[in-house]
This record gives C-alpha cells, sequence and structure tokens, in this order.
C-alpha cells in the first residue's frame, strides 16, 4: 500500500514544478498554466486527506475539490481571455514585454 | 509503494516538467492534457471516482481545450526565436527548488510519514450530490452565479472592440 507522504511528496513536487515555470516563463499563457499545476497539487492534498482521514464519510475535502475545479475552470476562461484582450493591445504575450506601467 | 502509483506519479511529473520546459507551446498544451489525466488516474486510485473523472471532463476536456486556443488566437504556435524563460530564471529556479525543498522536509518529519489508509472510504455519487444539496446548497449556489459572472466576463473582455468611427 501507498503511505500518505508519497502523496503529499508527489503534490509538493508538481507544486514546485507549477512555481519554477510560472517564475521563469516568458509567454503569458505557460504562466496560467503553471498557475494551474499549482491549483491541481492543492487539490491533490485534499484528496489524499480526505482519503486517509480519520472521518471520511464527511466528504469534505471531496467537495472543497469539487468546488475548487469549479472555480480554477473560470479562472482559466477569465485569465485566457485577458490575454487574448492584452496580446490584441500589444501584439505580443510575452509577460517581460508588456511593461508600460514600469516606473 | 504500489506500482500505479508510481507508474502514475512518474507520467504526471515527467509531463508536468515537459510542459515547462519544451518551446513549442502545442506540444506544451499536448503535454499539459497528460498531466491532468495522470492527476486523473490518481485520483482514482485513491478511491475518489467522482472527482477523477470530474477532472477528466474539465481539464483534459475543456480547460486543455481552451488553453490550446488561445495559443493558436496569440499565433504562439510558432517556436519563439529568444529564449523560453525570462532573464531572471535563476531566480525563478531557485525560489522553486527552496520551496520544494521546505514542503519536502516539513513532510518527511510529520506524522504523515508512513501513515497508511485507515480503512474503506468511499464517496459514491448519491453521498456527494446529497451532501451538495444539503450542506453545501449556499457554496453550489454561489459557484454557479460565480461561473455565470466568469461566462459573461470572459466573452466581454475577449470581444474586439468597435472600431472608431
Amino acid at each position: 500500500m501507498t503511505p500518505l507522504h508519497s502523496y503529499l511528496l508527489l503534490s509538493a513536487l508538481l507544486f514546485a514544478v507549477g512555481l519554477g515555470g510560472a517564475l521563469t516563463r516568458r509567454n503569458a499563457i505557460i504562466v496560467l498554466v503553471g498557475i494551474e499545476l499549482m491549483l491541481n497539487a492543492a487539490n491533490l492534498n485534499f484528496i489524499a486527506f480526505w482519503r486517509y482521514g480519520q472521518n471520511p464519510q464527511a466528504l469534505t475535502g471531496i467537495v472543497f475539490v469539487i468546488f475548487s475545479i469549479g472555480v480554477a475552470a473560470a479562472e482559466a476562461a477569465v485569465g485566457l481571455a485577458l490575454i487574448i484582450s492584452i496580446y490584441r493591445h500589444y501584439k505580443t504575450a510575452n509577460v517581460d514585454q508588456i511593461d508600460s506601467m514600469k516606473g | 509503494m504500489s506500482a500505479t502509483f508510481v507508474m502514475l506519479a512518474v507520467l504526471t511529473v515527467v509531463s508536468a516538467v515537459a510542459v515547462m520546459l519544451l518551446r513549442n507551446l502545442v506540444h506544451c498544451a499536448l503535454a499539459l492534457a497528460v498531466t491532468f489525466a495522470g492527476l486523473a488516474g490518481i485520483y482514482l486510485q485513491l478511491n475518489a471516482q467522482f472527482v477523477g473523472f470530474a477532472q477528466l471532463l474539465v481539464y483534459v476536456g475543456a480547460v486543455a481545450i481552451l488553453i490550446v486556443f488561445a495559443i493558436l488566437l496569440t499565433r504562439g504556435r510558432e517556436p519563439p526565436l529568444q529564449s523560453v524563460f525570462s532573464g531572471s530564471a535563476i531566480v525563478g529556479f531557485g525560489i522553486a527548488i527552496v520551496v520544494f525543498a521546505v514542503l519536502a522536509t516539513m513532510t518527511l518529519s510529520s506524522r504523515a510519514l508512513g501513515m497508511e489508509k485507515p480503512g474503506e472510504a468511499n464517496a459514491s455519487v448519491a453521498q456527494i450530490g446529497e451532501q451538495l444539496m444539503t450542506r453545501y446548497i449556499l457554496p453550489l449556489e454561489v459557484a454557479g452565479l460565480l461561473l455565470t459572472v466568469a461566462l459573461i466576463g470572459a466573452v466581454i473582455i475577449a470581444m474586439r472592440d468597435k472600431e472608431p468611427e
């Protein structure tokens, strides 16, 4: 059987990969993808703690993940719409060239 | 560790790293779909069937396709000429490695180390539906409102501005 800490380590690794991508990539779409990966890592933690918790009948982890998936879908839709709008204005989707508010 | 978990974990992590390293954005989106499918497999392996299939429908079916559309609309399908990483990428990688080190140390020094499954845990769709319709009815309504607002907001933001006359 798989112990709980292997799921937590997998989730930490996914979070770190997503964070690394969100901090280093140039393209705004991949930055958004990195944020999605971080959200998914958190969801994996919720499911793992639900499965290994003392009171799985309460379904708290499951319901939280369902709402989290819904909110993440809304976030992805609005975020990609913003990126398309920015692309139309600046003719680029690279975050380091969108700097007109830089002081 | 069971063999299914190891295979799914390796698939998920390798494709997640591929998403962050590949130059061609369309390849990134395809690797992302593999990552989401691997996570759905891990949810199924943890007995969370409904969440696993919701993950497949929402992420593999909708979010990945949405990202492909965004890549095509922003002409990201040609690989970029300059580096895909920003100038201060070293700092970003350093932060990511430090975050992983902290999380892994805390996990390995916590009570979660070596904890086994306490027994059978099952979440049938009927149970989830009952909970959503009784205890979580207000969050469900708020989530519905949020999705409606996000739908309208995304359409308005992405709508082409009128040509000045």
